[in-house]
């Protein structure tokens, strides 16, 4: 493997500004890596090819002239296909929006490409961003980098596969149930939901408006750290963006530390439904946390429970109006003939796929007259209580820790046809996205029984996302070390 | 097809009581849209003043136009209404081509204004229509529909969508029903609309032109029996374009929905197009089955929280509202109510009190811009406003009439010079040479002459018949161009033959 593939972003960034290589190096060796291991992996929908060399040859004659340049020049950045892109094609993994050009960029990637990075492809996911595999995307499935026959998670679980594979140190993912935490987990790297408001929606197609949170993925805590810092802040554009200084994430991921920390361990995600092995790994990094000085005490969030049910209410609702815009009138597909009436339902039938019409007909139903206080207004109380054992919590602890999902990486076709199976795998992510508070998933070993990651969730209060990575840093220092070489070192699925 | 009778509108008024109720969108004259910085301006190149946001493409956003809700506030003010200190935009789901994202950011159980009322006048009486609610939204784009015979969705070959009015801000405004109003319903609801278009228009709010749809109306009507206390099924009649319209589309449903009951049917819950030629509404799409547009609140705003404090100082910039116009100058200038609707009618108020501003009197004021402008502004199809003359002119050819420099009849002459652009009154008046003859020797000669020329006349004069002195003053008149005041021509006469 070229040297340059394994580096990490931060590895990378001091290499180009000592001009000890070049972006278009960097590029290079990350298209030729694309062009070597993707028709396995398949964790790209577009490959941006000599548009990012185009991108990294700007940025190293930038460089040549002197100008100041930040953490993530020349770092390549692989992007979930739902932020909006010009010049790159954006279909959300769907296939109705196959072939369209945004004429506009999203807030996100405008300040990436502001900041130098190269924007390396467009990563497939779960049509929409509704799955936890890529099985519900409208084109492929991805495939695990540890075990190519197992899902790389999902929804953003393009993203995830292609920073486990080597094709990009960084990429954008979505959260809205656990969609960056999920992948980031069964793929052994690192993923991050922000808080909500924290990083900004515009230009991000919408799967659930109050749910939906950008965020990044690396292979080690400050990577994630240099992607988060770089992509967030305050949006006009966007009306739930937080106008508040980004939390410095970055100086705490260079900082891990939990000495004095109150770490909360959340009662609920445990027994029934968790793989041994996962909790094994989860238990030892909870030790592991004592260890290094922090106070670790049990905590009940009676009404986690419900989160999975309320979500399920919730996020279809929004599902349900989001999406009635792909009607075939404006862009995208367009199917059938006659009145337009005709043409959306057409449209609609032929362009979107099972799961993604599963739950616009729950949300619809949800939202509908007479329905409405049982179920999406009930849902909004239960998300209400929610919120209020996370901050009764949060009076007793610093951040809380669970598991990020209840097993490891499951084999492709396992869940595609159970959906509530495929639901569980987020029990232990969707409270936050309730919340719209911030978590992270960090890598916390191999589960005993099939030899797949697991991952430790940090959660912490709302603004608070430097602690996670301060906890996070920590944990990942501890373990390397422990192991002798990062976890995934490990992984067998392309070699 | 429903059996029907037919009942004119006496008849229909003696056995039912109508009630009727007005929603009506103002397009909000903003400089850019409701959530995103298109500009507004009418009539520009269709999909040129568009953007992701109002074209509602994946992944846009919107944000909230805060000189919108600036303006729907000042409206709720006006209105009377109680202004939220929270309140919510929500989406109003349905599928139509010309919305782009098929769900509308409207307000639904928390609209930004509530119970209000407006006075307006009628006949001299007062009648308070009360204001449900007032609330923001966003409008549609605009779908025009080739190759069909009715304009309309239904049998057209093909649909064009501008989408530069998608986007533009729209205040609903939403009347409690009307009770009580007996024949003089349509009226009534007409001057509804009258005052609340002055209101808005006070306000500089809207542009308020019903003709470019900035102003549009639907007028809900139902009758009941007469002493029964049960109201009837109501009817939304669209299309209404114009103020007349107003008026004739509540009557048209009252007769319509008589002959209706009359002839033992019952009126269906529907909404009607009005259509403009004939004076009559026809079916639209039934209501019975009311679409569900499930309503909830909007997950990419955030609430509307105007401060109290926010909210006072908008009250307190207000300026003089039409009520309070017409309660002032009805005192000041001693008017009645009648005479006062009779200047607004005319749509005068404005140059009349100017034209006192400039020092002329009320009465003076209303004599010319109600008689002589108000002719001519009809003969040239203007309003009097539009007229090439200004208050402060007219003003001025008031005081040399005053002063006795000019009559009546040079006056208007002098009025055609400004309005054929001749100049100021002064310079019409130099130019024309149009002054009135006050040299009494120049008179004393034509009165002579005058009365060389009738004996008969002098006679009767001589003799105490005063009045014959008309003929007398007329042949001077004519003989000095109409340039003598008639009035001390008389007395220069009387005094001749005394």
């Amino acid at each position: 493997m070229d040297e340059l593939i394994t580096m990490t972003a931060a590895e990378l960034s001091a290499a180009m500004a000592a001009g000890e290589v070049s972006a278009a190096e960097v590029t290079a060796a990350h298209l030729d890596r694309i062009a070597a291991v993707d028709d396995r992996v398949r964790a790209f929908l577009h490959v941006a090819g000599d548009g990012a060399l185009a991108q990294a040859r700007d940025i190293d004659r930038r460089r040549a002239a002197g100008e100041p340049l930040g953490p993530l020049a020349g770092v390549p950045v692989a992007v979930k296909d739902l932020f909006a892109t010009v010049g790159m094609p954006t279909t959300c993994g769907s296939r109705i929006l196959e072939g369209w050009h945004p004429p506009y960029e999203s807030t996100i990637t405008t300040r990436l490409r502001d900041a130098g990075a190269v924007l390396i492809g467009k990563t497939n996911m779960d049509e929409f961003a509704m799955g936890s595999s890529t099985e519900n995307s409208g084109f492929w499935t991805s495939h695990n980098p540890w075990d190519l026959a197992k899902v790389p998670g999902g929804s953003s679980g393009g993203s995830a596969a292609a920073v486990a594979a080597c094709e990009a140190p960084l990429a954008l993912g979505t959260d809205t149930g656990g969609s960056i935490r999920q992948p980031a987990a069964v793929c052994g790297i690192v993923g991050t939901k922000p808080t909500y408001g924290g990083s900004s929606r515009y230009g991000v197609v919408a799967f659930a408006s109050s749910l939906d949170t950008p965020g990044p993925f690396g292979r080690t805590v400050l990577d994630a750290a240099l992607l988060h810092e770089a992509m967030s802040g305050h949006d006009p554009m966007d009306s739930t963006s937080i106008d508040a200084p980004v939390p410095s994430v970055v100086e705490a991921a260079r900082h891990g530390d939990v000495a004095g920390m109150r770490v909360g361990v959340v009662t609920e995600f445990s027994g029934d439904g968790y793989q041994p092995g996962v909790m094994a790994r989860f238990t030892e990094a909870v030790e592991l946390l004592e260890s290094l000085g922090a106070k670790v005490t049990e905590i009940s969030c009676p009404h986690f429970t419900y989160a999975l049910p309320a979500y399920y209410l919730i996020a279809p609702s929004e599902v349900s109006s989001n999406l009635a815009r792909f009607d075939g009138m404006r862009y995208g597909l367009r199917a059938g003939a006659g009145s337009a009436e005709e043409v959306m339902a057409v449209t609609r039938a032929a362009g979107f796929g099972a799961e993604v019409k599963r739950r616009i007909m729950l949300g619809t139903y949800a939202l509908s007259s007479g329905y409405y206080d049982a179920y999406y207004g009930k849902a909004q109380q239960v998300r209400t209580l929610i919120i209020r054992d996370f901050e009764a919590a949060f009076g007793q602890v610093d951040v809380l820790v669970s598991p990020v999902t209840p097993t490891t990486a499951f084999p492709i076709g396992e869940r595609a046809d159970d959906p509530m199976a495929m639901y569980l795998a987020d029990l232990c992510t969707i409270p936050t996205d309730l919340a719209g508070n911030a978590a992270i998933s960090v890598p916390c070993g191999l589960a005993d029984e099939d030899g797949l990651p697991a991952g430790l969730q940090v959660m912490a209060p709302p603004l608070a996302d430097d602690r996670l990575y301060r906890v996070a840093a920590a944990v990942e220092a501890a373990l390397v070390d422990r192991w002798g070489h990062p976890l995934l070192a490990e992984a067998k699925g392309l070699v | 097809m429903t059996v029907t009778t037919t009942v004119t509108y006496e008849s229909a008024l003696q056995r039912y009581e109508p009630v009727f109720g007005l929603e009506t969108h103002v397009e909000l004259g903003t400089r850019t849209k409701m959530f995103c910085g298109c500009i507004t301006t009418f009539g520009a190149e269709p999909n040129t003043q568009t953007c992701p946001v109002c074209l509602g493409l994946p992944g846009s956003l919107p944000v909230a136009n805060r000189v919108a809700i600036e303006y729907t506030i000042k409206i709720g003010l006006a209105l009377n209404c109680s202004i939220a200190s929270w309140c919510r935009f929500a989406r109003k789901n349905y599928f139509y081509p010309d919305m782009p994202k098929n769900f509308q950011i409207s307000q639904y159980d928390e609209p930004l204004c509530t119970d209000g009322y407006l006075d307006v006048l009628v006949g001299g009486k007062t009648v308070r229509v009360g204001i449900e609610r007032v609330h923001l939204e966003e409008d549609t784009g605009k779908s025009l529909h080739v190759g069909g015979a009715t304009g309309r969705i239904q049998g057209a070959e093909y649909s064009l969508v501008d989408y530069n009015r998608a986007g533009i801000p729209l205040v609903e405004i939403v009347t409690k029903p009307v009770p009580g109003t007996g024949y003089l319903a349509p009226e009534v609801a007409k001057a509804y609309v009258t005052e609340l278009r002055d209101v808005l228009r006070t306000l500089g709010v809207s542009d308020v032109r019903m003709e470019e749809g900035s102003l549009r109306c639907d007028v809900n009507t139902s009758l009941s029996v007469r002493g029964s206390g049960a109201w009837g099924t109501r009817t939304e009649t669209k299309n209404v374009n114009s103020l007349r319209s107003v008026e004739r589309a509540v009557r048209s449903e009252i007769e319509r929905q008589a002959g209706v009951l009359d002839a033992g049917g019952r009126v269906i819950q529907e909404t009607r197009h009005f259509h403009e030629d004939s004076g009559v509404t026809t079916s639209g799409r039934s209501k019975e089955e009311a679409q569900d547009y499930r309503y909830f609140p909007e997950p990419d705003l955030v609430p509307v929280a105007p401060s109290s404090d926010w909210v006072e100082a908008l009250r307190v910039s207000l300026p003089e509202l039409p009520s309070a116009r017409r309660a002032r100058l009805v005192e000041s200038w001693s008017l009645s109510e009648l005479e006062f609707e009779a200047l607004r009618n005319a749509g005068a108020l404005e140059v009349v009190e100017q034209t006192v501003a400039c020092g002329a009197s009320p009465a003076d004021a209303r004599k010319w811009w109600l008689g002589e402008l108000a002719r001519r502004a009809n003969d040239s199809g203007l309003e009097v406003s539009e007229l090439p003359i200004t208050p402060a002119q007219v003003a001025r050819v008031a005081a040399l009439v005053e002063s006795g420099a000019l009559n009546d009849r040079l006056a208007r002459q002098v009025i055609d010079g400004v309005l054929e652009g001749e100049g100021t009154p002064d310079e019409v008046v130099a130019a024309r040479g149009l002054a009135v003859v006050s040299d009494d020797s120049a008179l004393l000669a034509a009165i002579d002459d005058a009365i060389a020329a009738n004996p008969d006349v002098a006679d009767k004069v001589r003799t105490g018949k005063t009045a014959a002195a008309g003929v007398l003053v007329g042949a001077v008149m004519k003989a000095t161009g109409g340039k003598a005041a008639a009035a001390r021509v008389k007395d220069l006469i009387l005094e001749r033959l005394s």
